[in-house]
């Protein structure tokens, strides 16, 4: 009987990394640091560049006067950010108030745990990867849901509950969307996943990918499914309580997420550190930050939904729409393994258009009061 | 142009009963009694003829001896406008009946004049200060206020 | 067994980003959904209307910039002409001119933030709030070259307008009147059609025509609700009667009708504006009135059409130089009269997009 998560198993003999002569331990410490400087400096460039894009998309410039091109205005508001009193409300939960922001931001940075950086260079190459993703990503939830509650502030709490609702429903099809891709790979490992794609998987699962992407948005709570912050209604949402230290740790989780979850979309789907010419790292990185530029994109044009509009979307569209890809990805691997793979992207995608075109027959804009 | 009706063309579509309500006559108005407001307004409104459907605007003024309370009305169909006074002598405790049951309009305009004039309108649903706050003392627009300098 | 709940008291403002200022909404929830609410007022109550009694006729106009401070003009010019009414005083034709113009602008400037801060309430990320910030800047620019103000122009007087017209002004307003139609085309394609814009206020916070004339609504919400009411049609002030243009309305009086009815005014706004600067006179433009001068005894009731809807001024004069009473009839005050019924029963992110498609101003609502 195989084990079942073996550490470091998919790992290529041959290549400079694969063999550490110092190690499993400090093949840890090596990694776990590198995540998260990756993480924290990326944080810094991607949120300028978010607001140098919006800037853009409005019309406007974005901020452009602290250092060059305005790349350290992320820094002189981190060292503002910091240098904040921490306020805790008086009638606060205190200890889940402390903890929720740690909860909140640890299994974002896990993610990255099985995500290659090249072949084989990851942390720890579970063969269980994507599995290890979903369940690691439900803990943010958990935390967000925490602070909304521990704040005692009515804002907030309604935030925790749509956090909740939200969070938990497209769960389910970003969950979905991905087996899509682990049938056709046959491995469940992210670094397996990544070398089977000599043809990226979005041109094999166009359909899946749209779930993931529209699910991640979601997730990540981003425009149009930003409900957890709602600044026009709730203020700020979850965290409206947080200042300080506290404040910077959601922001940054919130700004990590978007990140993490790009790289997954880059490395399920668009071929991870695949590509010519270029170091892998580098051609990892400029996928994450495609997709991101694309969120930035979609977060400047749409207005938001409201709460029943979310789930509905959730449970009617994208949730039959990631079972009937499913099915039809199965048929084809059970039935017919060699399908080239332009037919099945053709007929993935000819799914997503029909599935779309039909469901726009169905849409009713607009609500209905409640009787009171 | 909306052209003001005059007083007499009111009065003449106004019931039998309700013609002694009326005070006086004047070009564009007419003063009724206090009492007979709501009655009054009903039958603007519904008359076919005035059709009296909207009301614009409802002032409240101090005239020392006595508080004055007009209700300006529009016909949007016919274009035509109309103003309708009140006059109350008591100052101390000025009431009057409420228009709320036939325009909602009215109700923030005559919390408003509740608030800075101290007329109680009887069958309000929700008689209370709009702009100062609970425990004010006094009523800013008459004119014997004093804020205390 | 069941669970048990509560509503809970939810307090919408006085501080809060889509009360648009300073208004307050004491609102009872059911999870997401309003069962009651509660308008308070008076945040922001200045006594304008007692200060009005203690200032002389000229020196009341400053304030009244203060009433519905995006549009101030417009709250100039309707109590300008209240006090000439009262005191039957002439303005000289391109006076008449220079304050439609003014006017417009206004409206122009008024509407563009509307629309832009209902989007923002629907959860855009100011994109269409800049692009049309944009365009407010500019006629910003313009009522500065002529008053020396940005926000608080102070520019009518009794009998005109306190300067003329500098040189560059007509220039500047053409270039603005020529590129305008092509950005409100932008606008619209970014969205008219919008599915999420859909899907969020069509058929959302409906005001039934009845209701509108029962609850003495004006101005783009009546209108939005299918009724064919403007001032500027009904009963035309200053010179209003010369220019050709029409009164959009709506079909439904939802949220989306609102937004469309102002959009609409904008392109009639452009309408009258190319008129107005094809057909302004040479001339002088302030016929000179006394600094303190005395209107005889006597009251009036003059309304314009101001870019929130009716903004009335009931001035009562004593023949001194003091208005004996001065009330003013607020658009926005009244438009809030029907929010209860509106609000109850949507839930609360409808409750803020039909709040910001009424389109307030607090300063009118509290004077």
């Amino acid at each position: 009987m195989p084990e079942l998560i073996t550490v470091g198993a998919a790992i290529s003999p041959n290549l400079p990394w694969s063999d550490w002569q110092f190690g499993f331990w400090i093949h840890l410490l090596i990694f776990g640091i590198g995540i998260i400087s990756l993480l924290l400096g990326s944080v810094i460039i991607f949120i300028w560049l978010e607001r140098r894009l919006v800037g853009r998309f409005q019309r406007r410039l974005g901020p452009n006067r602290a250092g060059p091109l305005g790349l350290l205005q992320s820094v002189a508001d981190v060292i503002k950010i910091l240098t904040k009193e921490d306020i805790v409300p008086s009638r606060a939960d205190k200890l889940i108030f402390w903890i929720a922001p740690i909860v909140a931001f640890t299994p974002v940075v896990l993610m990255l745990a099985v995500v290659p950086v090249a072949d084989g260079a990851l942390l720890a190459d579970l063969n269980i990867g994507i599995l290890f993703v979903i369940a690691i990503s439900s803990i943010t939830a958990l935390g967000v849901f925490m602070a909304g509650w521990a704040s005692y502030n009515k804002y907030s709490i309604l935030s925790a509950m749509r956090t909740v609702a939200q969070l938990v429903s497209y769960e389910m099809p970003l969950i979905l969307s991905m087996v899509g891709v682990v049938i056709i790979a046959g491995s469940l490992s992210l670094n397996d996943i990544v070398k089977t794609q000599t043809v990226p998987f979005i041109v094999l699962q166009p359909a899946g990918f749209f779930i993931f992407f529209i699910a991640s948005l979601a997730e990540i709570n981003r425009t149009p499914f930003d409900l957890l912050e709602a600044d026009s209604e709730l203020v700020a949402g979850y965290n409206i309580e947080y200042s300080g230290m506290k404040f910077a740790t959601f922001y940054l989780t919130e700004y990590c997420e978007a990140i993490v979850l790009s790289t997954l979309a880059a490395t399920i789907f668009l071929g991870g550190w695949q590509g010519p010419w270029l170091p892998p790292i580098v051609w990892l990185l400029l996928k994450i930050g495609i997709v991101f530029c694309f969120i930035v994109w979609i977060r400047s044009t749409l207005p938001r939904l409201r709460i029943d509009q979310v789930m509905g979307f959730a449970w009617k569209f994208l949730l039959p729409l990631a079972i009937l890809n499913i099915f039809v990805t199965s048929i084809f691997v059970a039935l017919w393994p060699e399908t080239p793979a332009w037919l099945m992207g053709l007929t993935n995608l000819a799914i997503l258009v029909a599935y779309i075109l039909f469901w726009s027959k169905l849409f009713k804009p607009g609500g209905k009061a409640v009787a009171v | 142009m909306t052209v003001a009706i005059t007083g007499e063309e009111v009065v003449g579509a106004l019931d039998k009963e309700l013609k002694g309500a009326v005070k006086s006559v004047e070009s564009e108005g007419i003063l009724v009694q206090a009492e007979k407001i709501l009655d009054i307004a009903l039958c603007v409104k519904n008359n076919k003829n005035l059709k009296l459907d909207y009301l614009v605007s409802i002032t409240g003024t101090d005239y020392i001896d006595y508080l004055e309370v007009s209700y300006l009305f529009y016909s949007l169909d016919n274009n035509k406008r109309f103003t309708l006074k009140v006059r109350l002598e008591n100052k101390s405790n000025p009431a009057m009946p409420s228009l709320t049951g036939i325009w909602i309009g009215a109700e923030l305009q005559e919390r408003e004049i509740y608030d800075l004039l101290g007329i109680t309108f009887s069958g309000h649903p929700n008689m209370k200060r709009i702009f100062l706050w609970e425990g004010f003392h006094g009523h800013p627009l008459r004119k014997d206020f004093s804020n205390g300098n | 067994m069941a669970i048990k709940t509560e509503p809970i008291l939810l307090n919408l403002g006085p501080i809060h980003p889509s009360t648009h200022g300073v208004f307050r909404m004491r609102a009872l929830v059911d999870g997401e959904v309003i069962t009651d609410i509660e308008p308070v007022f008076g945040y922001l109550h200045r006594g304008i209307e007692k200060l009005a009694e203690q200032k002389s006729y000229r020196q009341f106009i400053p304030l009244t910039d203060r009433l519905d401070y995006v549009a101030s003009m417009n709250n100039n010019l309707a109590y300008v002409t209240a006090v000439e009414k009262l005191a039957g005083i002439e303005v000289p034709e391109r006076a008449e001119y220079i304050r439609v113009i003014m006017s417009e602008i206004q409206r122009i400037i008024s509407h563009l933030l509307g629309i832009g801060s209902f989007f923002n309430d629907m959860g855009t990320f100011f994109t269409p709030f800049f692009y049309m910030f944009i365009q407010k800047e500019k006629l910003t620019d313009l009522l500065e070259m002529v008053s020396g103000q940005r926000l608080l122009f102070n520019y009518m007087r009794f009998g005109g307008v306190s300067h003329d017209l500098p040189d560059e002004f007509l220039p500047a307003l053409n270039t603005f009147l020529k590129e305008m139609p092509a950005e409100i085309d932008k606008y619209e394609r970014l969205l008219k059609e919008n599915e999420i814009v859909l899907a969020r206020s069509k058929k959302v916070g409906i005001l039934s025509p009845d209701m509108a004339i029962n609850s003495s609504a004006s101005g783009p919400v009546l209108r939005a609700s299918g009724i064919e009411w403007d001032i500027r049609k009904a009963d035309p002030y200053s010179i209003y009667d010369r220019f050709d243009f029409d009164i959009p309305t709506g079909t439904v009086g939802d949220c989306y009708d609102r937004y469309r009815v102002r959009v609409e005014e904008l392109r009639q706004s452009i309408r009258i504006l190319e008129q107005a600067v094809a057909g302004i006179p040479k001339g002088k433009v302030l016929n000179p009135v006394p600094l303190r001068f005395r209107p005889p005894e006597g009251e009036v009731y003059s309304h314009i059409e101001s870019n929130k809807g009716e903004l009335g001024f009931h001035v009562i004069s004593d023949g001194s130089d003091k208005p004996y009473r001065l009330h003013i009839r607020a658009p926005s005050l009244l438009n809030l009269t029907a929010l209860r019924k509106m609000l109850t029963g949507w839930k609360i992110a409808d409750a803020i997009i039909i709040f910001g498609s009424i389109d307030i101003c607090v300063g009118e609502v509290d004077r």
